[in-house]
């Protein structure tokens, strides 16, 4: 059943400790801050994090993984130049890694919220990453086989949703959120607005309220645009 | 196998990091659609032709990418692989993670452009990872792309500042991809990997003898220049 919560607190008070928890995002486009600062504020710890990054800078889920509250990060990208926080976890041996390549984490999450069971691919076949993994030669090319990604709540941010749950993202913030959404038994998504049902396009409509679980409107950051790409 | 043509020198001296972006700029057919990776493949898109019409794909979820943004254009849901705030122009399209990997996975892009610690005389690439114990290791898209783009070219330096070339004839360092390299483009010569060995297009600032000696794997002038 489709909840529009108020704030973001009670949007994400019903994440129990050891969790996984999938958050959306590419850099900081896309990256639902909102949701991870009330994340961390409510205190479930013992989580492994699904995103593409490992957090940057002393925000968002840098802070999550600052607090000891990750013992487990799957992601493709960890080492950035503002990763300080991941990185000092990383080294102590405080931090569980599961290093994925882009595309594998992108299409194992897809999996997951497709339904099968894994798929075989080329993509780290010979390489470190595929130590230990099945293998096959398949139309004469090694490919490696991957299991789907599933998590019990996914935290997403988009343009605009509809009384239906219907959600609209903005240029490259789009990134994850469609197939976390997808791919968790739980998403909450932070909007910048919510618009009555009827009041998207429906050929427009990249996530359909059936993959959307709770939703909760946050105020843009100031400065921050809010057009759509499409009318 | 001769060491013959010493006409192969297009320059008499090694190619700067533009001259090289120039030149692999020009290499790329017209209509291509294409992947640029970060750092100095990056420098490619500054010698696209409007007239080649390429079409630039950035992994995390965009086709019809512009130069980077400037100013007012500066929008934080609008950036690139590098988290470079970029343009969108006229034809531009968006689409989620999945859909933008399958882009490179499937086999639709043209050629991706990456940089390289070392590539193998086979095209084998390692461009992802030193091994070094204590390196957080960081794969990011590299795999993808090096395994599914019909071509991929690698630009480098020859050598590493110890003066070792990074043609070699085995990868010492971590794969990220097995065969998968096309063309690598230096600063003294470009060269032609695949199952035939490496043979050379063309060479900057040396002869092909004196590239050879600077190269632990057999050379060979290519056969015919290909645009």
């Amino acid at each position: 059943m489709l909840k529009f919560i108020d704030t973001v607190g009670e949007a994400v008070a019903g994440i129990r400790d050891g969790s996984t928890v999938m958050i959306g995002g590419f850099g900081n486009a896309g990256q639902p801050f909102e949701l991870i600062d009330a994340l961390l504020d409510c205190g479930a710890t013992d989580l492994t994090v699904v995103n593409n990054n490992a957090g940057q800078g002393d925000q968002g889920l840098a802070l999550l993984i600052k607090e000891g509250r990750v013992k487990k990060m799957i992601c493709s990208f960890p080492r950035q130049s503002d990763s300080w926080h991941f990185d000092a976890k990383y080294k102590a041996g405080q931090i569980e890694l599961e290093l994925v390549p882009q595309g594998n984490l992108a299409e194992r999450i897809r999996a997951a919220g497709a339904g099968i069971g894994g798929f075989f691919t080329p993509t780290g076949y010979g390489t470190m990453l595929a130590e230990g993994k099945e293998t096959r030669i398949i139309d004469g090319r090694g490919q490696v086989f991957e299991t789907p990604i599933h998590a019990d709540v996914a935290l997403i941010k988009a343009l605009k949703a509809d009384g239906k749950g219907n959600l609209v993202y903005r240029k490259t913030a789009r990134n994850f959120g469609p197939i976390m959404a997808a791919a968790a038994k739980h998403t909450i998504a932070q909007v910048s607005e919510i618009v009555p049902t009827g009041g998207l396009d429906p050929e427009n409509i990249v996530t359909p309220g059936i993959y959307v679980n709770s939703i909760v409107r946050v105020a843009p950051a100031a400065g921050a645009r809010t057009t759509e790409q499409v009318a | 196998m001769s060491l013959v043509k010493t006409t192969i020198q297009t320059s008499d001296k090694p190619l700067g990091r533009d001259d090289l972006a120039r030149l692999v700029a020009r290499d790329i057919k017209p209509g291509s659609f294409v992947n640029l990776g970060i750092g100095q493949p990056t420098l490619v898109s500054n010698y696209l032709q409007p007239e080649q019409d390429i079409t630039l794909h950035t992994e995390n979820g965009m086709l019809g990418m512009g130069p980077e943004a400037t100013g007012e254009q500066i929008d934080g849901d609008l950036i690139n692989a590098g988290k470079i705030p970029v343009t969108e122009l006229p034809g531009a399209s968006y689409f989620h993670h999945a859909d933008s990997f399958a882009i490179m996975r499937g086999g639709h892009l043209d050629i991706c452009v990456l940089g390289a610690f070392q590539v193998s005389a086979t095209g084998d690439l390692a461009n992802w990872h030193t091994g070094a114990p204590d390196a957080i290791p960081a794969v990011g898209g590299a795999m993808d792309l090096a395994t599914g783009a019909k071509d991929v070219f690698v630009m480098m330096t020859l050598l590493t500042r110890d003066g070792a070339s990074k043609l070699v004839d085995t990868c010492t360092y971590p794969l990220t991809g097995v065969g998968c390299v096309t063309r690598v483009y230096t600063d003294k010569a470009v060269f032609l990997t695949g199952p035939d060995g490496v043979q050379v297009r063309e060479t900057f600032g040396c002869t092909l003898e004196e590239l050879q000696a600077m190269v632990p794997v057999p050379l060979t002038a290519a056969p015919a220049v290909e645009p």
